[in-house]
């Protein structure tokens, strides 16, 4: 198991290498300088802004010195100071000389994006498996065409529109949903209890706007892999057998079905993240997304750079810990590497 | 399911399976039912608005902004949303009244000397700052050496430049020396922030804690930011100005217009700005949002227009650019885009204000006049396929605009008649930063359809003067013209209104004939405010409905349950 | 072809692209009027007999707009598949067939893409290089081949141990024509499908995109803008974003029925009893 997880960490190395490359190409692309394309109408502003990308990406050095410099940036996560946001930190906090710490903005927005789509993924899970499961047994039958339906319409649905029309139906005309915003006004004052109810509440449309999306993939992912297990020749034989047929369903198809779905969720991070920008925009929730797409019409280059990069990261160890689940609940997948 | 069960029939299966869907379809309900708490309908529609309360304390007001502050140094963040909420907080040395007079704010009185070269102001006496430290000159002085000190980031810091000398010869006396009359310096002081020296003089102005967390003088004080939701202000005790009736004012950050609406309709939120379609289509269609919300509509200080690229041609052909202005039909765009919620516009100034001059006129829709002078200009169809052409080429351009509905639809309707008398016109919508910075500054455009909010003072030398047309700097459609450029140099030495009149007058004629330009319209600021909050003048004054908000009040009787803060 | 059409699902799906696919193209034909005519003393009128979709902020014609807004959201959605599809054969079709190092090299390239988040690499692209149509489809199809380019090594890997290219090679075959005489042909279907449930994602993502502001940009019509245009008098004029918005759900629906169908067909296991 140690020298899996050895190797396993040791593939990460390519991929960090590749994900700097990417960034760095992104960082260049814009055409000519790229410190030309400001979003201020100000001379000033954009000669300061200029001259800090210079020091801070060294452009006037050649493109592989830069390239170097980038890659150390990146081990130690320095990502310098936002240029649209008063200078607050990309990624941790600063304190200053008077002891004052500003947060950083990553740090603030992933804690809100990850339990929005934490919350999702459970959701997706909850509804998913249950879906799959009827979906595989009742092949071909009118349950399994109509939850193909269902979730496809999840899938197919224009995430915004359907998230207006919730937040008119839920918050215009009934009020039993806040609209938008990541918490009520006053919401400092109330109890923990009311609290946490509040911010539930707020966290009800962008999670279930979120999982819609995701879930015609995993149901239909459950669906197939139950699918190929129940036909395959131990349940053929358990079934023969004589063996009880929820517990060849239960027992040992749905457990062997659900394996690669670990594998799945590692893979659909960056999606999720990804996916962020739209429900963070329109649910007014200061996520990852909402960063992000802030920080491109701004051209803030160091804000884009490190979400980028964290968010690769990020995918990455959610990889790393999807494959070492996988390998601790299926041993094969062990003792095929070390052979 | 482990417990070996030897009656397992098919029947169970089923049943497990109706349990799992009733599970699936239990947590979809739940959460589109949200979380089973339902009261009908919000309290606030049975609530009668149009009892008449006499002004008291207290209450929240909440208003919504799609973007977040950088900062709240004015001088330094630069954008509106910042320039909104730091008006809140920071006082200047002087404002514009209702009727847009100069009026002291922190000074109480001002003189300009004999030779019109120095300013003195007398600041009111006890002046404070919210954190109780006394507001003296000294604090003044300070704002004006950060605002010309070359390290700081501001584009505001030409127009203090200026000033030659500035002194406190007491802690209520600031005085200022220009080397020649500067007819703007008022007005340039009216829109100064003063800042504290004793919380500033040893910091980076850039790169301070400050600009986050800001101690000012004005009516209230930041009370709490939380990045990307909200910033609340609270009434400042120390408030130099008296103080206002609202306890609270929260503005809260909500990116996506159409769910701003939202909130206003549910009433979450207060006021908002509106488009016209919003204004003049569906409040009047929807009585349920009349009981609760009042519109307000205010002539801004604004203009849209049709700018030309003066270095490309054919546009430094004045044949073409008033073909152009002829072919144009404003009022379709006033009315069409506007639906009517605007003026058009003759001259660079706000229609009916002094610097106006009543009599130019528009350039009328005539798209005879307008073939005629591309004919004199040499384009005429010579290949017959309805695009008219000159030595082989034919006339197209593209119209570039940034991402704002009205400008992409004023460029649609203008499009269309450039068609008509044969010039073929491309759209081309960019969002904000591409627009500025792959085509404004380097100037790689044709022609482009943008909008300028203006300052009250008269003088327009950045936009116009042959000298400030630099990459970023206004005048990047490359307007030169020696007339005018004196006329801009004359304007702001003299102090006299008067002849201050005659000469922007003369100014706005020249433009009129150049057509560098061409004026499309003045629109409306249109916003909705919930009726909630009253004090508001309707109609609006010439300084817009802004001008007392601390004269707001919220009746105790329509005052939002609030959770107190005890 | 008739295991498809035996599932409902997948019918229906093969209809609603037909259909929506012939409207686009005889757009010109049954377009009651000229998508970009504007009309402003009609200005958000609800769907009549005249305006079948009512107008817009502009008093042009919805249903007609949405008719040429179909050319250039399916268009998006065929030219980045496109891209992606050629992409992902040749780089798959590499891979699997010259395994080793050349494999290894494009595997990790394709994990690497895997793991930024694409939606975010689309956004700073397409903002840096200034959002027009071409921008967006080839944008949408540089960041979405790592699908099929896995789906094609796979397949090649699977079917170069089978006997008819073993025999084929050894009578001395050349690459390249067992590449497109044996591997390719053989693996058609995933790739067919694969592209199927790739037009639906990329035409979900243009919308996305128009959403941002940062889609198919105005005056030309995509169902994304009209429905982004749409959004803000969602509880007024309800036709403005009703009839874009179950455009793209239909159409999206009607690609992934179609695209799991297929699958579903041509999966041996999954289409058993």
């Amino acid at each position: 198991m140690l020298k899996y997880l050895l190797k396993r960490f040791f593939w990460m190395i390519p991929l960090l290498v590749g994900i700097s490359l990417i960034s760095f190409f992104i960082m260049h692309l814009a055409p000519g300088d790229i410190t030309t394309s400001e979003a201020s109408f100000n001379p000033k502003a954009s000669e300061e802004s200029r001259q800090k990308l210079r020091e801070l990406y060294s452009l006037d050095k050649p493109v592989i010195v830069q390239y170097g410099l980038w890659l150390k940036r990146m081990a130690t996560l320095d990502f310098g100071t936002s240029f649209a946001s008063h200078q607050r930190p990309v990624f941790w906090q600063t304190k200053d000389k008077d002891g004052t710490v500003t947060l950083g903005m990553i740090q603030e927005a992933l804690p809100i994006t990850l339990l929005i789509n934490v919350l999702s993924l459970i959701l997706i899970i909850a509804v998913a498996l249950p879906l799959g499961v009827i979906s595989a047994l009742k092949q071909n039958q009118l349950a399994d065409r109509s939850i193909t339906l269902f979730v496809f319409i999840g899938f197919a649905i224009p995430g915004f529109w359907l998230a207006l029309m919730l937040m008119y139906w839920t918050g215009v005309q009934h009020n039993w949903l806040p609209i938008s915003g990541l918490e009520s006004i006053g919401h400092e004052n109330m109890p923990w209890l009311s609290q946490m109810i509040d911010s539930l509440k707020h966290l009800i449309l962008p999670v279930f706007i979120s999982a819609l999306t995701g879930l015609a993939g995993i149901s239909l992912f459950v669906r197939n892999g139950m699918l190929e297990v129940l036909h395959q020749d131990y349940i053929t034989t358990a079934r023969s057998k004589g063996l009880n047929e929820n517990r060849v369903v239960y027992g040992h198809a749905l457990r062997n079905a659900l394996l690669p779905l670990i594998t799945i969720f590692g893979l659909s991070i960056p999606g999720l993240i990804g996916g962020s920008v739209i429900a963070e925009s329109i649910f007014a929730i200061p996520g990852m997304g909402k960063l992000f797409y802030d920080a491109v019409l701004m051209r803030d280059f160091p804000v884009i750079m490190g979400i980028l990069t964290i968010g690769a990261i990020l995918t990455l160890i959610g990889n790393l810990l999807a494959d070492i689940a996988y390998a601790w609940a299926d041993p094969r997948v062990r003792r095929g590497v070390m052979q | 399911m482990q417990a070996a069960n030897n009656l397992a029939t098919n029947n169970q299966i089923n049943k497990l399976q109706s349990v799992l869907i009733s599970f699936a379809f239990a947590i979809a309900f739940t959460l589109l039912s949200g979380c089973g708490k339902h009261s009908t309908n919000s309290l606030s529609n049975s609530v009668d608005y149009s009892k008449d309360y006499p002004p008291t304390n207290g209450g929240t007001m909440i208003d919504a902004m799609t973007g977040e502050p950088s900062g709240l140094i004015a001088m330094i963040a630069g954008e509106s949303a910042a320039s909104a909420i730091a008006s809140n907080i920071f006082n200047s040395l002087l404002k514009y009244d209702k009727n847009l007079d100069l009026t002291g704010e922190l000074a109480e009185s001002w003189e300009v000397s004999k030779d019109q070269k120095t300013i003195t102001f007398h600041l009111k006496p006890n002046l404070k700052w919210a954190d109780d430290k006394p507001l003296t000159s000294d604090d003044v002085l300070f704002t004006w050496q950060k605002v010309t000190d070359e390290k700081t980031r501001t584009p505001y810091g030409s127009d203090f430049k200026l000033v030659t000398k500035a002194e406190t010869p007491n802690p209520h006396t600031f005085r200022v020396t220009y080397a020649e009359p500067y007819a703007p310096a008022l007005d340039t002081w009216a829109g100064l922030h003063i800042l504290p020296k004793h919380l500033l003089k040893e910091q980076d102005i850039n790169n301070t804690a400050f600009a986050r967390n800001p101690v000012g003088s004005h009516y209230y004080k930041l009370s709490s930011w939380k990045n990307g939701q909200y910033l609340k202000l609270t009434r400042n005790a120390n408030a130099t100005q008296g103080q206002a009736r609202i306890d609270a004012l929260l503005s809260r950050i909500i990116p996506d217009k159409a769910a701003q609406f939202l909130e206003l309709s549910a009433d979450n939120i207060d006021s908002m700005g509106l488009n016209p379609i919003q204004y003049a289509r569906i409040f009047p269609a929807r009585p349920d949002l009349n009981k609760n919300i009042a519109l307000y509509k205010e002539l801004g200080n604004s203009y849209t227009y049709l700018g030309f690229n003066l270095k490309r041609k054919p546009f430094d052909d004045i044949r073409v650019r008033q073909a152009i202005n002829y072919a144009i039909n404003k009022q379709e765009i006033i009315d069409g885009v506007l639906l009517g919620l605007g003026e058009p516009v003759a001259s660079p100034y706000k229609p009916g204000t002094r610097w106006s001059n009543p009599a130019l006129k528009p350039y009328p829709y005539d798209p005879n006049k307008a073939k005629a002078l591309l004919k004199e200009a040499g384009y005429e169809d010579h290949d017959g396929d309805g695009i008219l052409d000159k030595d082989g080429k034919p006339f197209a351009f593209e119209i570039l605009t940034n991402q704002n509905k009205e400008r992409e639809m004023t460029g649609v309707l203008i499009q269309r008649r450039l068609k008509e008398i044969g010039i073929d016109a491309n759209i081309r919508v960019l969002e904000w930063a591409s627009f500025l910075g792959r085509f404004i500054k380097p100037k790689e455009f044709d022609v482009v359809v943008l909008g300028w909010s203006l300052s009250l003072d008269p003088d327009q030398y950045s936009i116009w003067h042959s000298s400030q047309q630099a990459p970023g700097q206004f005048n990047f459609i490359s307007y030169s013209n020696p007339r005018v450029d004196k006329l801009l140099e004359a304007g702001r030495l003299e102090l006299d209104p008067d002849k201050r009149v005659k000469i922007y007058h003369e100014f706005a004629s020249i433009l009129q004939e150049d057509s560098p330009i061409v004026y499309l319209s003045a629109g409306y600021g249109l916003s909705a405010i919930h009726k909630r909050v009253r004090g508001i003048s309707n109609p609006a004054p010439p300084a817009g409905i802004g001008y007392n908000t601390y004269e707001w009040y919220i009746p105790k009787a329509y005052a939002r349950t609030e959770i107190s803060e005890h | 072809m008739k295991k498809v059409l035996n599932n409902p699902l997948a019918l229906i799906g093969f209809i609603i692209i037909a259909g929506i696919l012939l409207l686009a193209l005889i757009a010109p034909l049954i377009a009651p009027y000229d998508p970009d005519a504007i009309d402003v003393k009609a200005i958000l009128l609800s769907p009549t007999s005249q305006h079948w979709m009512g107008t817009d902020g502009l008093g042009r014609d919805v249903f007609s707009r949405m008719l040429y807004g179909a050319r250039i959201s399916l268009m998006v959605g065929f030219v980045a598949v496109g891209i992606a599809t050629a992409i992902g054969i040749v780089l798959g079709a590499i891979s699997g067939f010259y395994r080793g190092w050349v494999d290894t090299v494009i595997m990790r390239i394709v994990d690497v893409m895997l793991s930024i988040p694409t939606f975010f690499l689309i956004l700073a692209v397409i903002a840096f290089l200034t959002p027009s149509i071409w921008n967006i489809m080839i944008v949408i199809g540089l960041t979405s081949w790592m699908g099929v380019t896995r789906l094609v090594r796979a397949e090649f890997l699977s079917l170069r141990s089978r006997e008819f290219v073993l025999a084929a090679q050894t009578l001395g075959a050349k690459d390249a024509r067992l590449i497109f005489t044996h591997l390719l042909p053989n693996s058609l279907t995933p790739i067919i499908v694969s592209s199927i449930l790739g037009i639906a994602s990329a035409v979900l993502v243009e919308s996305g995109l128009s959403f941002l502001g940062l889609g198919v940009q105005a005056p030309q019509a995509s169902w994304g803008n009209i429905l982004t245009d749409g959004k803000e008098y969602i509880q007024f004029a309800w036709w403005l974003s009703l009839f874009p918005g179950l455009a793209i759900l239909i159409t999206v629906l009607g690609y992934n029925l179609l695209g799991d169908g297929l699958r579903d067909a041509y999966n041996p296991r999954s289409s058993q009893h």
